[in-house]
């Protein structure tokens, strides 16, 4: 058994900045990835990271535009910290020589993004998270962090109370994928879950292979619940044959959207007549299919976006790498003529219920970043609000883990007094585990574990017997041909636009995955890198996910930030000014609500229309 | 199931290595290649391909499987799609065909570096290598000079602690207070002259190409001294660290190992002047009177 004060599980940009923040606080921290941080997804972002550092800006001005832009439901003291926050982390980061683009006297360079009432996102070219992530991973091997690269942590090490609320994390267990040997990691201080986004849930993603859910699937199954899952984006530059991400940054210096007929439809449609391709990035994403479902996209798929009236130069300095990978993965040179764009699935907004200090109801269990919901972004993440979230809420994460007094949070996690029980939508199937070796099992079965080694040890007989079962077994289906028809089911019933019978099929499917699931097999008998094996987990991971994001979907019956319901055109503020919460009871989900804080500091955030 | 099934043919051990430890420059090649043949030419039109499949041979090899032990390629023919990729096509042969077939990959976007492959002879990312710029069959090889885990992954140890031992952090002289929010001052000119430096995402291809490398192993190679190079020039750490870097670039086993073969920038996906930069750090290294081997 592995013993630190700290465990951070994952190695992008939270991850990362977590163990740094507990390095510093005098821990012992180690960091458990099942990639080597330099291949974590947080590499993949683009455009930049927002943070009021200028004058004229303000950190109230960055709350407002993200209140606004959650669409309400953000919750103020969190949206507060972010904006409070970010600008001192983000010089932090120019400090440990982040490559930045500057301006003549040498500044850091700021940019408009799509939402914000000032030019407010720092960047690195169009490759600000490679940067951010490198720079990261840097001061780790700086500090000598311990890195435990390509370990898959399949299991949280929890004791098992009834409620949640009285559970607590001791450790993780891990499988190292170059060996196959499953061993248990004990934790003395805390685990923070740093695991990065769901998007495998989905067949047309921004995300990277690796991005499924996992730190989601382990912390619902420890009892902590999901938050606000069917809050998905979509961002509204992919590129239609692969989901390769066009950053947002290319709107931001001025490139312009294009339907078939060559109309810059942003305008001449009024989908958003005074910010036109800048408006929020849910309201371009439904613009663009508009144009598609109605007959003018182009062969009937996509739009375009054009940025060949910026010149080379401008090019160049601040978007080359898009040539790039316009060229690399559509064939299209972006000087020459408009790139093929549409909406991809690109960034979960909901995640593991934690408050401002990144602790959830499970005492010692923490998350950060994508996995997490804090909850900054709401019904609609801003572009440029993913990496600030990153530093900010992965340092503080980081820090309270290490033992660190924060102050008493202001958001409440787990089931308590404030929140409301009672959900009357009809589900279509009985969701959840289907037989037993899909139930999950965190807590230790049978309860005859209570010291933290204790726990841990039996984390790892679990793991390992789960391991050999999947492996014994002769005959079955494949994780990959689950994988396929989970993906598809979400990308056609549980995409931008969503129906309650659309919605309804994609439970259904998600219960045909369950089932055939039981069945699931490895066909590699090697312990020698079996990714076979390591996607087989990550794909049960995935079914976990992707039904939160569909319940999540059927039951919000309104129209908010990028939840787009067909049969309810409005938000409903009276009703639904509430985060959806979604927790493993016993082996089926259990809906509940809390209301969103919109009180902050020194004013309360009155929900206003939201135009752009 | 698909009509389209794998056709595995005998074992080819008369082609494959003894020593999976030893391929690399022994590796089997075509003639052609050998010769130094145009393997970037568009051999094969896209519209020419679409309906088509793709033969692809994938170098296998499993320590630990009885029958899996000795290398051998595999061969999958696999349907052409508009924009395939080498990534995607090795994902559909484990897919559909095996599911034991292994390789590291990740954001499919040229970023992650996970899945640098040697394809017909050459380091590439797989997911940015289009397979109608190939000539079939595509032979699909882990990098050379590293010890081969299984099939398509090799051991990276040895290249991150390379990329570790040139103090791959930055040092500051005194930088101000971040609380004040002040940022140390750089100009657009000389960002500009680390940027490509600052591009590289450890995919280990230009290390894998590196003759030198190949045959020195305490050689810093083309990525490390590209991740020192990136800080030696940024002014913000000042004239007393770079000095110290430029020790470190000097010592038996760095720079000046470097016998400008250029096939480290051949490689490099993200078109980083690896060899130039080399260059200009010996440069400095001689305008600075420092020992050099």
């Amino acid at each position: 058994m592995y013993e630190h004060d700290v465990i951070v599980v994952g190695a992008g940009g939270a991850g990362l900045r977590a163990a740094i923040a507990a390095h510093e606080a005098g821990s012992d921290v180690a960091i458990v990835s099942k990639l080597h941080p330099v291949r974590s997804h947080t590499g993949a972002a683009e455009g930049g990271i927002n943070a009021a550092l200028q004058e004229g800006d303000d950190w109230e001005l960055h709350a407002y535009d993200t209140m606004k832009g959650s669409d309400y439901l953000g919750d103020a003291p969190a949206v507060e910290t972010l904006a409070q926050d970010a600008p001192e982390d983000t010089m932090r980061l120019e400090h440990w020589g982040m490559p930045f683009s500057r301006e003549e006297d040498g500044r850091v360079s700021q940019r408009p993004f799509g939402g914000l009432s000032y030019p407010r996102t720092t960047y690195a070219g169009a490759e600000t998270g490679h940067h951010l992530l490198h720079t990261m991973y840097e001061q780790v091997v700086k500090r000598g962090i311990q890195v435990y690269d390509e370990w898959y942590v399949m299991e949280l090490a929890t004791s098992d109370e009834d409620d949640p609320n009285d559970r607590s994390c001791h450790g993780v267990v891990a499988y190292d994928v170059q060996t196959g040997s499953v061993e248990g990691f004990k934790a003395n201080d805390g685990v923070v879950l740093a695991t990065g986004g769901p998007g495998q849930a989905f067949d047309h993603t921004t995300n990277a292979v690796s991005c499924t859910g996992d730190g989601h699937a382990m912390a619902y199954r420890a009892g902590a619940p999901l938050e606000d899952m069917e809050f998905i984006q979509f961002h509204p530059t992919s590129l239609p044959s692969t989901g390769v991400l066009i950053s947002e940054g290319v709107r931001g210096e001025g490139g312009i959207l294009y339907n078939a007929n060559g109309e810059r439809f942003m305008f001449e449609y009024g989908y958003a007549n005074n910010s036109g391709e800048l408006a929020s990035r849910d309201v371009v994403a439904r613009a663009e299919l508009t144009e598609v479902n109605e007959g003018r996209g182009v062969d009937d798929e996509y739009v375009h976006l054009d940025m060949r009236h910026l010149g080379e130069e401008r090019i160049m300095d601040r978007l080359e790498n898009i040539l790039h990978l316009a060229e690399d993965f559509e064939g299209v040179d972006g000087l020459v003529e408009p790139m093929p764009v549409k909406p991809g699935q690109h960034y979960a907004m909901g995640g593991i219920e934690v408050d401002e200090n990144g602790q959830t109801c499970v005492d010692g269990l923490y998350a950060a970043g994508e996995c997490a919901c804090v909850s900054v972004h709401g019904g609609n993440r801003l572009g440029g609000n993913a990496l600030p979230e990153l530093i900010v809420f992965g340092k503080r994460a980081g820090r309270h883990a290490a033992g660190e007094d924060l102050g008493e949070p202001q958001i409440r996690t787990g089931y308590g007094d404030d929140v409301e029980d009672e959900t009357e939508t009809e589900l279509p199937v009985q969701p959840g585990s289907a037989g037993l070796e899909s139930s999950g099992g965190v807590a230790a079965d049978g309860g005859v574990a209570t010291d933290a080694d204790g726990l841990v040890e039996r984390a790892v007989e679990r793991a390992r017997t789960r391991v050999d079962t999947l492996m014994d077994r002769d005959d079955g289906v494949q994780h990959a041909e689950i994988r396929q028809k989970l993906q598809n089911a979400m990308t056609d019933y549980v995409n931008v636009f969503r129906t309650e019978e659309g919605v309804k099929k994609a439970l259904r499917i998600i219960r045909e995955c369950r089932e055939e699931y039981q069945n699931v097999y490895v066909d590699d008998p090697s312990r020698t890198f079996n990714t076979d094996l390591q996607q087989t987990i990550e794909t049960r991971n995935l079914i976990d996910v992707a039904e939160t994001i569909a319940l999540g979907a059927l039951v919000r019956d309104e129209f908010r930030g990028a939840h787009w319901r067909k049969e309810h055109q409005e938000r409903k503020d009276d009703e639904w000014l509430k985060h959806t919460l979604i927790s493993w009871d016993d082996g089926e989900p259990d809906i509940f609500y809390r209301p969103v804080i919109l009180e902050g500091q020194d004013k309360t955030y009155e929900p206003k229309e939201r135009s752009y | 199931m698909s009509t389209q099934q794998q056709q595995p043919e005998e074992p080819q051990s008369q082609e494959a290595p003894e020593d999976p430890e030893m391929r690399g420059a022994e590796s089997p090649v075509d003639e052609k290649e050998k010769q130094g043949g145009d393997i970037d030419q568009q051999t094969t039109p896209e519209e020419e391909l679409e309906g088509e499949t793709v033969h692809i041979k994938v170098f296998r090899y499993d320590p630990e499987v009885k029958g899996k032990q000795e290398p051998r390629f595999d061969d999958f023919h696999v349907p052409f799609e508009k924009g395939m990729t080498v990534l995607d096509a090795v994902m559909y042969a484990r897919d559909t065909y095996d599911s034991s077939l292994t390789f590291r990959h990740s954001c499919r976007q040229a970023v992650c570096g996970s899945d640098a492959f040697f394809v017909n002879g050459k380091q590439r990312l797989g997911c940015k290598t289009q397979i109608a710029d190939l000539e079939q069959p595509i032979r699909i090889e882990p990098l050379p000079h590293q010890e081969v885990v299984k099939d398509l992954v090799v051991d990276m140890d040895h290249f991150y602690d390379q990329m570790h031992t040139v103090e791959p952090y930055f040092q500051d002289e005194d930088t101000p207070n971040p609380a004040d929010l002040e940022e140390q001052r750089q100009s657009p000119e000389n960002r500009e002259k680390i940027k490509m430096s600052s591009r590289c995402i450890w995919c280990g291809a230009c290390m894998s190409s590196c003759n030198i490398a190949a045959g020195d192993n305490d050689y810093l190679g083309p990525a490390a001294i590209n991740k020192a190079y990136k800080f030696a020039m940024d002014d913000r750490e000042g004239e007393e660290i770079k000095e110290h870097r430029l020790r470190i670039l000097e010592q038996e086993h760095g720079v000046w190992r470097c016998q400008t073969q250029f096939s480290c920038t051949e490689v490099c996906p993200k078109d980083i002047p690896l060899t130039e930069h080399i260059q200009e750090l010996k440069r400095e290294a001689v305008k600075k009177n420092l020992k050099f081997w």
